[in-house]
């Protein structure tokens, strides 16, 4: 297997090659430090995002007034093939108000471990 | 009429405008901060995303909740905060300055202080400022207004999205357009290179396969009603291949075309405007043309992390503090922008204290030398591992570079990047 | 503005297809009389076609010969705006028209136009030499050198123009019906019955038509005249008010042979508009603008004033101007009983609107229309503050008695929320009615801060929901689903 990336852990934005042999030993070359290196293998082998979005206020008005939407996130990267499942679940909740900044939102998300808390006090 | 008096009055409750207040406050002035919106934090409320306080925090935030850690700050403090109000006009009525403004509870005011530090932010280019050709049918907007829509409001602008111009804004909201279900078909970049952050570019475009189009011009939106798609052509060799143009058919255009530093009010207050930044001309005081006026942030240039913009904003603080006990520069450097910088700012610095150059390059380069001469002489010279127009690049003089120089009262500090 | 369901027991003296410049002064000048008549328009809103895009000008009456109806009606209506705005309080000011010639022959066609003025009538009216004309316009080029001036000539706000006569025109019981499109009609004993394309109708003993660009299709729905509007377009950049390179006066090129030429206009409002270009085109909803015309527009206005910049550009846009012939055509129909035809409106016709709206008042009375006064007739609408023309302490007074002036919408335009209720209460409900009406939307940053607001403010007011909001009507939905 052979995957071209870029690095973004600086702005410098190496160009990165990684390359399994057959033992599946991960080569990363391209990389201007050991950063770009360990990126590539995480990248390759375990991606994750940190998941933002935004979920429903309880009671939010039809006509567009008042508080609409929280805004959340995950505390941590997320695996990035359970993002779609994640928003999935984001989108079915509804939150109530008074809610606070660091508040959990979903606790546990999708039994991995991260929980998912508003990003901003609303009342 | 009602009418107050503070020591200093900061337009704009953003991450500069907080910024800004609370080192006045820490320096025994009154200060009221005057915001058009309902709650602090300016734009930040919207940007649901995360990458904003590494510098400020040392941990990654989203934007609401780097803008409401000032908040909390600023509600700690006595600090008059008036919101949802809006200023009409700064007066400048020799030594004093007086904000008018407007609110639904207070009516008009006016707001007397020695000091006022404009911190308004910046506004998003729209399609007339870039002169896209075309139709005018609803499901043309800037990526801002879309992702207000999308993050604040819960509305969906549009389902088949096509981004012109490759902004941080616009590719964060590929990735949002992308996470609501939407389809993001292109990303349209005049220029060869993109001019969001390169980690924009990964994580907004490539995790989603959304195309980015570098060097292409968006000639033609269609559609009567509803947009129905764009026309793009390919610039080659700087030439425009109307051959090679093609249709990219979608009910939605976001427009990602650059920040404009927003300075109606300073203008019409008399304050002098540098071209290149579009913010006012300021000194090392981050003073303007007008005395007694400062500004910060955005509105003074358009910096690409808000880290940046409260450590601008503090220094604004503390300099109008220092000017409203008297101080005043006791010698200053002209700074020049050399070969290859867009611009340099401040514009000028005083070579006895510690001070911070923001600049942007006007290249796209790799092992790039940042060189700063006095008068012509080197004095010193900072290895860059990439530099290139998107992302601002900071450089600290210290007393210790400048004051052991023998720099003449006339003296013109040059940064150049090779 | 009731923009009311229209049933088949809807019967009116007039009907008037066409709620632009035209249909709207011809609206107001019938509201006078005991007449019940209907204004209809297939748009959403009100001036939403021609009258929308042009440049605004009360010209100065020394373009056209005569002996052409449209230069009688010119001069005429130039002269009624004055008091038409004392009633209707919509922006206009006489701020001037100069001529500037760039090069000598150029100045002998300007002695033409002078000498055309003077046979006119034209108030005012000067030659100017190089000095002179820098004096008058101290942005103008150089190159100068010389032209015309007449004092009298003035800009306008079309489209508040339109608005104002159709407001009066309600107050004084006409009735307009929007998105209602005349499809066909049918002589039904001694009246006309209108079809709508969806099936509404509405009866009218006498119709005038008015339909812009539209009327060579209404004229045949009716069984009338068979003639051909054709379009041309007209492409325009609008600039900021912060431009350096703002005339006092309406800057002209000397003309050609089939337009006024590009002009730069000190809008009323403090923008300046450069343009129009002209171009024939085929289909007459194609408002699109082409790079090459709007490159043409900056090429010619810089040649007047150098000062002016791309930079200062904060939108363009097209209209379409409706060409027939060399006059304007307003007559009774020679082949159909009581059908007013009032077509190829281009150019002067919005100074020429309110003299025809006397003129086709006349044409109706010699077709038969029994022309009684109302005794109540109300010239005045009622004045709506406007939050950036008021000073402290006037909107400090208004704040009190309405909290929402003191929420600023629209911070390019300063517009107020209840400048944006006022205007929806008027009528006017999409996107582009309410930015017509208020300017929201309209400034420098074009609706990138305000529209949400705008959205929501629509949305309280009308009750309507996010998905039946549009920016001009039609299919021109705003928003595409909810999260």
């Amino acid at each position: 297997m052979r995957k071209e990336l870029t690095c973004i852990t600086c702005p410098m934005g190496c160009r990165l090659v990684a390359e399994s042999d057959s033992s599946g030993e991960l080569a990363v070359s391209g990389n201007r430090c050991p950063r770009g290196a360990a990126y590539a293998r995480e990248e390759l082998l375990a991606p994750k995002r940190t998941v933002t979005a935004t979920c429903r206020a309880a009671g939010a008005a039809v006509d567009g007034s008042g508080t609409r939407r929280v805004p959340c996130r995950t505390v941590a990267p997320f695996p990035k093939e359970r993002v779609p499942e994640l928003l999935e679940a984001i989108y079915g909740l509804e939150v109530s108000l008074p809610v606070a900044r660091g508040q959990v939102l979903l606790q546990d998300a999708l039994g991995l471990g991260i929980d998912l808390v508003a990003t901003r006090t609303l009342s | 009429m009602k009418e107050l008096s503070y020591d200093a009055v900061v337009i704009g409750g953003g991450a500069a405008g907080m910024a800004a207040a609370l080192e006045l406050e820490a320096a025994g002035r009154r200060v009221a901060v005057v915001e058009r919106e309902e709650r602090l934090g300016g734009i930040l409320g919207q940007c649901v995303h995360n990458g904003f306080g590494l510098i400020e925090f040392d941990e990654e935030l989203t934007g609401p909740e780097f803008a409401e850690r000032f908040e909390d700050r600023l509600s700690a403090r006595p600090i008059e905060a008036f919101l949802g109000c809006t200023v009409l006009e700064l007066e400048v009525e020799g030594e004093a300055k007086v904000v008018s403004c407007v609110s639904r509870e207070r009516g008009v005011m006016r707001l007397r202080a020695q000091a006022v530090v404009l911190a308004m932010g910046c506004r998003e280019r729209n399609r007339g400022n870039i002169r896209i050709p075309g139709s005018r049918p609803a499901g043309v907007y800037t990526a801002g207004l879309a992702q207000r829509l999308v993050n604040v409001e819960g509305y969906v602008p549009g389902k088949d999205v096509a981004i012109i111009g490759s902004g941080d804004i616009g590719l964060i909201m590929a990735r949002r357009m992308s996470w609501i279900g939407c389809n993001v078909h292109a990303v349209v970049e005049i220029m060869p290179y993109p001019s969001g952050l390169t980690r924009n570019i990964v994580q907004c475009l490539r995790d989603f396969d959304i195309p980015l189009y570098l060097s292409h011009l968006t000639t033609d939106i269609y559609g009567r009603d509803r947009v129905e798609g764009i026309e793009i052509a390919p610039i080659e060799n700087g030439a425009l291949v109307m051959e090679k143009a093609f249709k990219i058919p979608c009910d939605t255009v976001l427009l990602s075309v650059g920040l404009v530093p927003e300075n109606e009010l300073s203008r019409k207050a008399g304050v002098s405007i540098n071209p290149m930044t579009n913010g006012p001309w300021v000194d090392s005081f981050l003073m303007t043309s007008v005395p007694g006026v400062f500004a910060c942030g955005n509105v003074l240039h358009v910096h690409d992390l808000v880290d940046y913009v409260v450590e601008e904003s503090r220094r604004a603080g503390r300099f109008a503090a220092e000017w409203l006990a008297g101080r005043r520069p006791s010698r200053e450097l002209r700074v020049k922008a050399g070969a290859n910088v867009r611009y340099v700012a401040p514009g000028r610095i005083e070579p006895g204290r510690d001070n911070k150059l923001y600049l942007r390059s006007m290249i796209v380069k790799n092992d790039a030398v940042l060189e700063v001469k006095l008068d012509g002489k080197p004095i010193r010279s900072v290895k860059k591992g990439h530099v290139q127009p998107s992302e601002m690049i900071t450089i600290a003089l210290g007393a210790a570079d400048l004051v052991a120089l023998a720099a003449q009262p006339d003296s013109t500090l040059e940064i150049s990047i090779q | 503005m009731g923009g009311g369901a229209s049933g088949p027991g809807d019967s009116f003296d007039v009907a008037i297809i066409g709620a632009g410049v035209c249909g709207a002064n011809i609206a107001r000048r019938l509201s006078s009389y005991e007449l019940d008549v209907a204004l209809i328009d297939k748009e959403a809103d009100v001036s939403f076609g021609v009258s929308k895009a042009n440049s605004g000008i009360v010209h100065g009456g020394f373009h056209h010969n005569k002996k052409y109806l449209k230069a009688r009606l010119e001069i005429q209506g130039a002269m009624m705006f004055d008091r038409l705005k004392a009633e209707l309080d919509f922006p206009f000011a006489r701020c001037g028209i100069v001529v500037v010639a760039l090069h000598e022959d150029e100045m002998r066609a300007v002695e033409q136009l002078y000498s055309q003025g003077v046979e006119n009538g034209v108030i005012g009216i000067e030659m100017c030499s190089r000095e002179r004309m820098l004096e008058l316009e101290p942005r103008l080029s150089r190159d100068a050198l010389g032209g015309l001036y007449a004092p009298g000539g003035g800009i306008v706000e079309p489209y508040r123009f339109v608005f104002s006569l159709v407001e009066s025109a309600v107050k004084n019981g006409v009735r307009v019906f929007k998105d209602w499109k005349a499809a066909s009609a049918r002589r039904e004993g001694e009246a006309w019955v209108i079809l709508a394309e969806d099936g509404r109708s509405l009866r009218a003993r006498y119709v005038v038509n008015c339909a812009g660009l539209y009327a060579d299709e209404v004229s045949r729905a009716f069984g009338a005249e068979d003639f051909s509007i054709k379009g041309r377009k007209g492409e325009y950049y609008l600039l900021d008010k912060l431009t350096r390179a703002k005339p006092d006066r309406v800057v002209f090129p000397v003309p050609t042979s089939i337009s006024k030429g590009m002009l730069i206009v000190p809008t009323v409002e403090g923008t300046v508009l450069i343009g129009p270009t002209a171009s024939e085109v085929e289909g007459k909803d194609d408002c699109s603008t082409t790079r090459s015309e709007l490159e043409t527009i900056l090429r010619s206005a810089r040649n007047m004033i150098p000062d002016i910049s791309e930079t200062d550009v904060i939108t363009s846009f097209a209209g379409i101007r409706p060409t027939l012939g060399e006059d304007y055509y307003i007559e009774a129909s020679g082949l159909v009983p009581a059908l007013i035809q009032v077509a190829g409106i281009q150019s002067p016709g919005l100074t020429a609107s309110p003299a025809i709206g006397e003129y086709v008042k006349d044409l109706l009375k010699k077709a038969g229309l029994r022309l009684v006064e109302k005794p109540d007739w109300d010239p005045f609408i009622d004045k709506m503050p406007r939050t950036r023309e008021l000073s402290g302490y006037e909107l400090d007074a208004l704040v009190e008695s309405d909290p929402a002036y003191g929420e600023v919408v629209c911070r390019c335009e300063r517009v107020t929320e209840a400048e944006i209720v006022e205007a929806i209460r008027r009528g006017h409900t999409t996107l582009d009615g309410i930015k017509y009406f208020t300017r929201a939307q309209m400034g420098r940053c074009q609706g990138g801060f305000c529209t949400y607001k705008i959205l929501k403010i629509l949305m309280r007011e009308t009750g309507m929901g996010w998905d039946e909001i549009t920016k001009h009507g039609r299919g021109s939905t705003v928003l595409r689903g909810e999260l």
